[in-house]
């Protein structure tokens, strides 16, 4: 990723870049990782906003609750009503939230140099890359772990599951909630962006338990 | 408090020792958690490594072991481990293993050794056996206290709320709905920052007021307003209210001063329950015990016998009062005592005067002054050496048949050992008896003592006390001497174990098998009795009550500096569990037993119980150590 650092014009983004990352045949024990979470206004990162972010710094052994950031972001669009049921977040927490542009450059700062952990990674990688292009002109995109599609790859492409479709049975639930309780995790009250990055954690740190090794590389879990 | 962090500080707010702690703790430990996943399987804590944090588990089961690999601990969600190593230089004694999936928070040490400096609650639960059970059997004391229990304790359940525009007689119907007695009236968003929260979806709400049973009466009916008028049109724009955490002591001055019946107890901002004065009053009752001079003014059996239901209820009282174990069992002791006398005097009056002295012994929980509610009568009589069988026998026979008769019919059933005076063998005169002690002491077997081993729990009711005074001394005398009649008291003592502890809704056995269920006489108490009593003999002391048997013992060199209060502790613990099941039992009217159910465990509980299982449990060990069989068995 360091090639991108010359390409970069805005500093954070330089920054960004020129932290070096773990490479492709790190071992998933020595990556440092960072879960991120965010709710929007909607689905599609042309009409829609953030309205808020959560991360969790973490490493395959331990989940780092204490350097957890959460932020309320204001969106350049009116909230519509219909949304508010969507994301929990009410007006009178987003009046007064700073727009992202002020926080762009701490959330670039927590995500240097470690790998993003996601829980289906077409919410978050357009919308924070249009976010950033909206204000800085220039956009990130970068590679993510999504912990929906190693559970898809577990579920939904193996022959047991073509199987099972064949058979007109519907297909495994990869949601977070449904794919952590295959695992015996607790269920967490949903729809917060700091509850659900913890969620995306331990999931992760579930699935390579379970069904990859602390030595299996970067390269084999990332998309 | 970030809300994101409450999913993690309530669940532990529900667990000990997180429990008893302040909010500002709570929020400190959430906020500064590690989290961690464990397969099936895996190990957590490896022998000798080096570790920084306390474990704690948020779901999932983890097994303990000790250092040989003997499993020393079975735990599930909301247990902790790992706080005996980090207690001695942070090296693992203890290893761990996930054997379900598991997810773990880790504490780390700073805050841990904060925790304990800061609680001492929390620093008593973590810290070795000894303090636990000593800080738990002293809080059943002053668990009435109003100055340190939290109020919190006494909200039993969520308080019942509307919104401002919900008519009156919808409100009035929610009060009925849910047998409360009063409703808090919220409306949305936020003018007054102190009493707006945030309910789980995010929405701002703010408490407006309370409507009580007898607002409804002065506001609403008395004014002649409408069923359909708003909730919030009502309502006292005074609000008094009390946090969480506050004392009991606080929260019945708060209502003095303000004049109110009820309070909403709010966690921070966030309403919780609401407090009625009563609910203080039930906590803080006051009441005698008058049964006693009752029995006394009986002139028959059938009127003692209606006072059988009187000792239950007094029983019940005793133990909700915070009564220790030695005030319940001696109550009780005196209670039967009392009846036990009563009926001597009523056959005395039908019978005439005794041709010969005699004494009614006690035996058993009676004698040592340790009766429950469940129990059954052992007693013997010891008749003067003049007596002649064919003159005086019909005499003592009859006696001892009334007593008995009126003791079942009290409710002390007959003994199932036959343990009873109405047995000709267990009423002779004190030469007889004298033999029988020398006997058993002289020649045991733990077959022959497995029977008699109840005689050595003896004391006087009624009659010529000189006749057991005598019998013990014997016994005093003797048994000292005599190690071979240690060794197979010994060997009794062994006979019934403690279970490991708990896991979950089960019992854990040493071997990790799973029962429903545990007899708590039969794998707590007695076994403890059995082996305080074998120490007791050891030193030739007169005391029958375990906790004075104790005493006696720690005025010796028997056992280490310590021990026996560290034995008494247990005991206590013990006893007091037992009694408590056994009045849960009388409360939801069921025949009471000896038998506690591990759902019906708090965890505080549980965490003690198996504290005291290893005290006796290791106390076991000690006699079979300290009593072996003398190898020159064959001389003698």
């Amino acid at each position: 990723m360091q090639k991108r650092e010359p390409l970069a014009k805005d500093p954070a983004i330089q920054r960004f870049f020129a932290t070096p990352m773990p490479s492709l045949d790190t071992p998933i024990s020595d990556v440092p990782m960072v879960a991120l979470d965010m709710e929007t206004t909607g689905l599609d990162e042309r009409r829609h906003a953030i309205v808020s972010i959560g991360l969790v710094p973490f490493s395959l052994d331990r989940i780092k609750l204490a350097e957890r950031r959460y932020w309320v972001v204001k969106p350049p669009r009116p909230l519509d009503e219909a949304s508010i049921t969507f994301h929990h977040i009410t007006h009178s927490e987003i009046a007064h939230a700073p727009d992202i542009e002020d926080i762009l450059d701490p959330l670039l700062a927590a995500l240097a140099g470690r790998i993003v952990v996601v829980h289906f990674r077409h919410i978050e990688r357009p919308f924070l890359d249009a976010a950033i292009k909206a204000r800085r002109g220039e956009g990130v995109m970068f590679p993510m772990i999504d912990t929906m599609s190693l559970e898809a790859r577990l579920h939904r492409q193996k022959l047991w599951a073509r199987f099972r479709r064949w058979l007109g049975r519907p297909p495994v639930s990869i949601r977070l909630d449904a794919s952590r309780r295959r695992y015996g995790l607790p269920s967490y009250q949903g729809h917060h962006a700091l509850v659900d990055a913890l969620a995306t954690a331990e999931l992760l740190q579930a699935q390579i338990a379970t069904h990859y090794e602390p030595t299996t590389p970067l390269g084999a879990l990332w998309s | 408090m970030d809300v994101e962090l409450l999913e993690i500080r309530q669940h532990m707010g529900q667990f000990p020792p997180f429990d008893g702690l302040s909010d500002e703790l709570l929020d400190e430990i959430a906020s500064r958690v590690e989290v961690s996943y464990f397969k099936t399987g895996t190990e957590i804590l490896t022998l000798n490594e080096t570790m920084t944090d306390l474990c704690y588990i948020r779901s999932g089961a983890v097994e303990v072991y000790r250092r040989q690999g003997e499993l020393y601990n079975r735990l599930g969600e909301g247990d902790i481990f790992g706080h005996f190593n980090l207690l001695r230089n942070q090296k693992v004694r203890f290893p761990a293993r996930a054997i379900e999936d598991t997810l773990l928070y880790f504490i780390p040490l700073d805050v841990f050794q904060k925790l304990c400096e800061e609680d001492d609650h929390f620093a008593d639960f973590v810290e070795l056996e000894r303090p636990r059970l000593e800080t738990a059997a002293e809080q059943q004391k002053k668990a009435n206290d109003m100055m340190v229990t939290r109020i919190r304790k006494l909200v039993t359940r969520y308080p019942v709320m509307v919104e401002e525009s919900t008519t009156v007689q919808q409100a009035a119907k929610q009060v009925s709905q849910s047998q409360a007695s009063a409703v808090l009236v919220l409306k949305e968003g936020s003018t007054h920052p102190r009493y707006s929260f945030q309910d789980s979806e995010g929405r701002t709400w703010q408490v407006c007021g309370i409507l009580t049973d007898s607002d409804f009466r002065t506001r609403i009916v008395a004014e002649g307003l409408s069923p359909q008028t708003p909730a919030g049109d009502v309502v006292s724009p005074r609000l008094i209210t009390i946090q969480s955490d506050a004392s009991i002591y606080e929260a019945m001055l708060t209502m003095l001063r303000n004049n109110v019946h009820h309070l909403p107890v709010l966690y921070r901002q966030r309403p919780m329950g609401v407090v009625h004065l009563s609910d203080i009053i039930r906590y803080e009752t006051h009441s005698g015990l008058y049964l006693v001079s009752n029995i006394f003014h009986q002139s028959n059996v059938e009127g003692l016998a209606r006072l059988a239901p009187d000792v239950s209820a007094a029983f019940v009282r005793m133990v909700q009062e915070g009564a220790n174990s030695q005030m319940v069992g001696s109550a009780l002791s005196t209670i039967g005592r009392s009846f036990t006398r009563r009926l001597l005097e009523l056959a005395e009056e039908s019978l005439g005067p005794p041709p010969v002295d005699y004494c009614f012994m006690v035996n058993g929980s009676m004698a040592r002054n340790e009766q429950s509610i469940v129990t059954d009568q052992d007693n013997a009589l010891i008749l003067s050496d003049d007596f002649i069988p064919e003159e005086h026998d019909g005499y003592f026979k009859a006696l001892a048949t009334f007593v008995s008769d009126g003791l079942d019919a009290c409710g002390y059933t007959y003994c199932k050992g036959d343990v009873m005076a109405t047995n000709t063998q267990w009423r002779q005169p004190l030469s007889v008896w004298k033999s029988y002690f020398t006997d058993w002491i002289a020649n045991p077997t733990p077959e022959r003592l497995l029977h008699s081993s109840i005689f050595f729990d003896l004391d006087s009711l009624y009659g010529e006390d000189l006749f057991v005074e005598a019998l013990q001394d014997l016994i005093a005398e003797q048994a000292p001497k005599s190690p071979l009649f240690l060794a197979a008291m010994a060997r009794n003592a062994l006979n019934r174990t403690p279970p490991l502890g708990f896991f979950r809704t089960f019992v854990m056995e040493k071997d990790g098998k799973h029962n429903n269920s545990i007899n708590l006489k039969r794998r707590g108490t007695a076994p403890m009795v059995d082996l305080v009593r074998i120490h007791a003999l050891a030193c030739g002391s007169k005391a029958q009550n375990t906790f004075q048997r104790l005493d006696a013992i720690a005025n010796t060199q028997l056992l280490a500096t310590g021990m026996s209060d560290k034995l008494s502790y247990a005991f206590e613990f013990m006893c007091m569990s037992r009694l408590r099941h056994q009045m849960i039992d009388l409360q939801e009217e069921r025949q009471p037993d000896n038998n506690i159910e591990p759902e019906n465990v708090a965890d505080s509980e549980r965490h003690t119980l198996k504290d005291a299982f290893q005290v006796l449990s290791n106390a076991q060990k000690f006699l079979k150590f300290r009593y072996p069989v003398p190898s020159n068995r064959a001389g003698r």
